[in-house]
């Protein structure tokens, strides 16, 4: 008579999968200062010589405006804003990609179709009579299919460039790196 | 063969169980389990300081050194709430409030995805870093 087994082989995946569900938790670096934490300060925020915080918001609204954000949220006492834009996300080479997928494989591959960029100003007065100003950039991107395929902050220096460039000709003030 | 069969059904009966523990009813989502009242020490500290305007301030910065993006920020309420996008869908609201005359009480919620994040290492590791961000010891509250 054979001895049967505790357990059989095939059931693994099964115990293994239930197991992981229950497990699927916040990653240990998400609320800790990292090495990318300096850089991607330094990289989001601008030092300008001025104190007036009131017309460097009302300059960060209107840039908003003008890179087709609105204003969601604003709280000028803290000096913080939120502006939202809904774009399309379709790449080129995304779908030239899911077209040749599909022809080999026969399924329907999902594209990236939709995005919500979002961003974010804060703005401080320094105790030596700086403002600082710190921007960033988020987006979500929705497939095909409707489901999220990206949650994602935006993190090329490109963008925050720019930004900055824009603030300091709408203000009039030369933006410094910290 | 009926071995067999008794031990299938026993080991998806287990795999159903272990899923299931992770499952609250509607009534526990919306207002809390009881679990929710031990997290209250976790989730809170206190600083000796009575500059709540500063205090709010810190803790953006302190957020958006994090990752996060602020969504939303209430100066007469003393919130601020923030999402951090990193493959996952990280939500911190922040509330400060007086306690007696020289503290101030800072409590931190998460969620991750769409669970409530209830382990205490997250919260530590935030209020260290506000910590570090004021200058300030993060006291423990009971």
């Amino acid at each position: 008579m054979n001895k049967p087994k505790l357990i059989s082989i095939q059931y693994f995946p099964i115990i293994l999968l239930s197991v992981l569900v229950g497990c699927a938790g916040i990653p240990s670096e998400a609320l800790k200062w990292t090495s990318e934490t300096l850089k991607d300060r330094q990289l989001q925020t601008r030092k300008f010589q001025t104190n007036d915080e009131e017309k460097m918001l009302v300059a960060c609204a209107g840039l908003l405006q003008d890179l087709g954000f609105s204003i969601d949220e604003s709280e000028t006492k803290l000096g913080a804003m939120l502006g939202t834009k809904d774009r399309s996300a379709v790449n080129a080479g995304q779908i030239a990609g899911a077209v040749i997928l599909g022809i080999l494989t026969g399924a329907v591959i999902p594209v990236d179709k939709h995005q919500k960029m979002r961003a974010s100003v804060v703005t401080r007065v320094t105790d030596d009579g700086f403002i600082i100003v710190r921007v960033t950039f988020q987006r979500v991107v929705w497939n095909t299919q409707g489901q999220v395929s990206k949650r994602e902050a935006l993190t090329d220096p490109k963008h925050y460039q720019e930004f900055f460039n824009k603030l300091s000709k709408a203000i009039f003030l030369e933006a410094h790196e910290i | 063969m009926k071995y067999k069969l008794n031990k299938s059904v026993l080991i998806i009966c287990f795999a159903l169980l272990v899923i299931g523990q992770g499952c609250a009813t509607t009534h526990d989502h919306l207002l809390g389990s009881e679990e929710q009242l031990k997290l209250r020490s976790m989730q809170t500290r206190a600083f000796d300081t009575t500059d709540r305007e500063k205090t709010l301030r810190t803790v953006i910065a302190t957020m958006q050194d994090l990752g996060f993006i602020i969504d939303k920020a209430d100066a007469l309420l003393g919130t601020v709430s923030a999402t951090k996008l990193d493959g996952y869908n990280l939500r911190l609201t922040v509330s400060v409030r007086p306690r007696g005359d020289s503290q101030l009480l800072v409590r931190a919620n998460a969620q991750y995805n769409i669970k409530a994040v209830v382990a205490p290492k997250p919260y530590q590791d935030f209020f260290n870093a506000l910590s570090k961000a004021m200058f300030l010891t993060a006291n423990n509250v009971d």
